[in-house]
């Protein structure tokens, strides 16, 4: 395989994932890296650093269509990014000291959390929290656009939700994804934030977030521009078209698919990981 | 002048990250093109970790790879100009935030921008770029040492 059937196969694979992850809300970086390592051989350490680059670009492309609906709370958004991008410099500086089997094996691990969360019920829960000092002070409480008009909301719980979003970066850091699961664990059920508003404002933290290990993966030499071409532009491709037919797919079955194969890449990493394949 | 609106301040974010993610895309985009030109028959070998030649790993290398059109370098720096929109988005909302009064978050957003710079700064820090070494141009399995030919 020459190199360009070798980014021909990765940017096919790059659509499907972009693709399916976009339509199904899970995000097609966390089977990047899985696909990257498990099916084409590629070592960890570069698929990591070319999922850093991917997200980076799917999540400035959404953002930038969401945070002009206006569901986006630039200052939960802003502030909790402070725990995330300390979180992945952490993260940035524990890869380097990691082997590859343990990261896989981290990486497994959250695999399995993500499809879990993802297909939790999510209850709607009513307005009634009373008024968070701390998100008083912070400006957090706001509200989103419905089809009654606007919705106002409060925050609830912020130093927790702050301290569980420097793990979600420190995962970020570390695995080279967005760490949507564990950042929804802490806007949706810890903050209470609606859940519009939670993933809107999580997917706008999502490349700042990256950009933090980035640049600490590029001075390590971990970001290949030969590999990561093909991964960023065969995912944006991907994700851009299955945004703009979500509004009108039936979305539950392939949701179910979707999260049986993250399921399976989950315990494949575990696997490999234990045993040293990789 | 007009207000800085909440509203004003989300439009203008939404266009810059709209417009970084289109003009990394593309430049990436033409250096691949270029890339398959030159390398698109060599055999990819990503399976062993070697790490990319210090060239590619800083900025001032990727903007002068870049600028003499090296396939690779092109691409590295689409990379960079992608890293930098999140970044220059935080930079613009310290502004949005001062324009609106808000010390507080002017200082959050401040904070956000420092740990951010200080990962970009790392660039650089440890490794040292020969001036004597040639632009790397195909990886392949079979290249000589470290991982591009010469």
């Amino acid at each position: 395989m020459n190199s360009l059937e070798f980014s021909l196969l990765v940017c096919l694979g790059g659509v499907a994932a972009g693709f399916l992850g976009s339509l199904t809300g899970l995000g097609g970086g966390i089977v990047i890296v899985p696909l990257l390592a498990l099916w084409l051989g590629v070592d960890i350490r570069y698929a990591i650093g070319a999922s850093l680059i991917t997200i980076i670009a799917t999540s400035s492309g959404a953002a930038a269509a969401y945070v002009k609906e206006g569901y986006t709370n630039f200052r939960i958004g802003m502030f909790l990014e402070i725990a995330t991008t300390v979180g992945a410099m952490v993260g940035a500086f524990l890869a380097a000291k990691v082997s590859p089997s343990a990261i896989a094996v981290v990486f497994g691990v959250v695999l399995l959390y993500s499809a879990y969360q993802s297909n939790r019920p999510r209850p709607e829960r009513p307005e009634t929290a009373a008024p968070d000092p701390v998100a008083t002070f912070l400006k957090m409480d706001s509200n989103y656009p419905t089809v009654t008009g606007p919705q106002s909301y409060r925050v609830s719980n912020v130093p927790a939700g702050f301290s569980l979003m420097f793990v979600a970066g420190t995962l970020s850091g570390l695995l080279g994804i967005g760490s949507g699961a564990v950042k929804v664990l802490a806007m949706d059920q810890i903050m209470r934030i609606p859940f519009k508003v939670s993933t809107t404002t999580s997917t706008f933290m999502i490349g700042v977030t990256a950009a933090a290990s980035a640049g600490v993966y590029l001075s390590r030499g971990y970001i290949d521009p030969a590999l990561a071409m093909p991964v960023m532009l065969g995912v944006l491709a991907g994700s851009t078209a299955g945004a703009r037919i979500l509004a009108r797919a039936e979305t539950r079955i392939l949701r179910t698919v979707f999260s049986l194969v993250i399921l399976a890449l989950g315990a494949d990493l575990i696997y490999s990981g234990l045993t040293g394949r990789i | 002048m007009r207000e800085w609106s909440d509203d004003r301040v989300q439009w203008v974010v939404g266009t810059l990250l709209r417009w970084g993610v289109i003009l990394a895309a593309g430049m990436v985009l033409a250096g691949g093109a270029l890339y398959f030109a030159s390398c698109g028959s060599t055999i990819p070998d990503y399976s062993v970790f070697r790490g990319e030649p210090p060239e590619l790993r800083v900025v001032a290398g990727i903007v002068r790879e870049a600028v003499s059109l090296n396939p690779l370098g092109l691409i590295q720096f689409g990379l960079l100009l992608l890293i930098a929109t999140p970044v220059a988005r935080v930079a613009f909302s310290v502004v949005a935030f001062a324009l609106q009064r808000d010390r507080t978050y002017v200082v959050v957003t401040l904070c956000v921008l420092a740990v951010v710079l200080f990962g970009l700064s790392r660039e650089g820090s440890n490794t040292v770029v020969p001036p004597e070494r040639f632009a790397p141009m195909c990886i392949s399995s079979d290249a000589p040492s470290p991982s591009f030919h010469r």
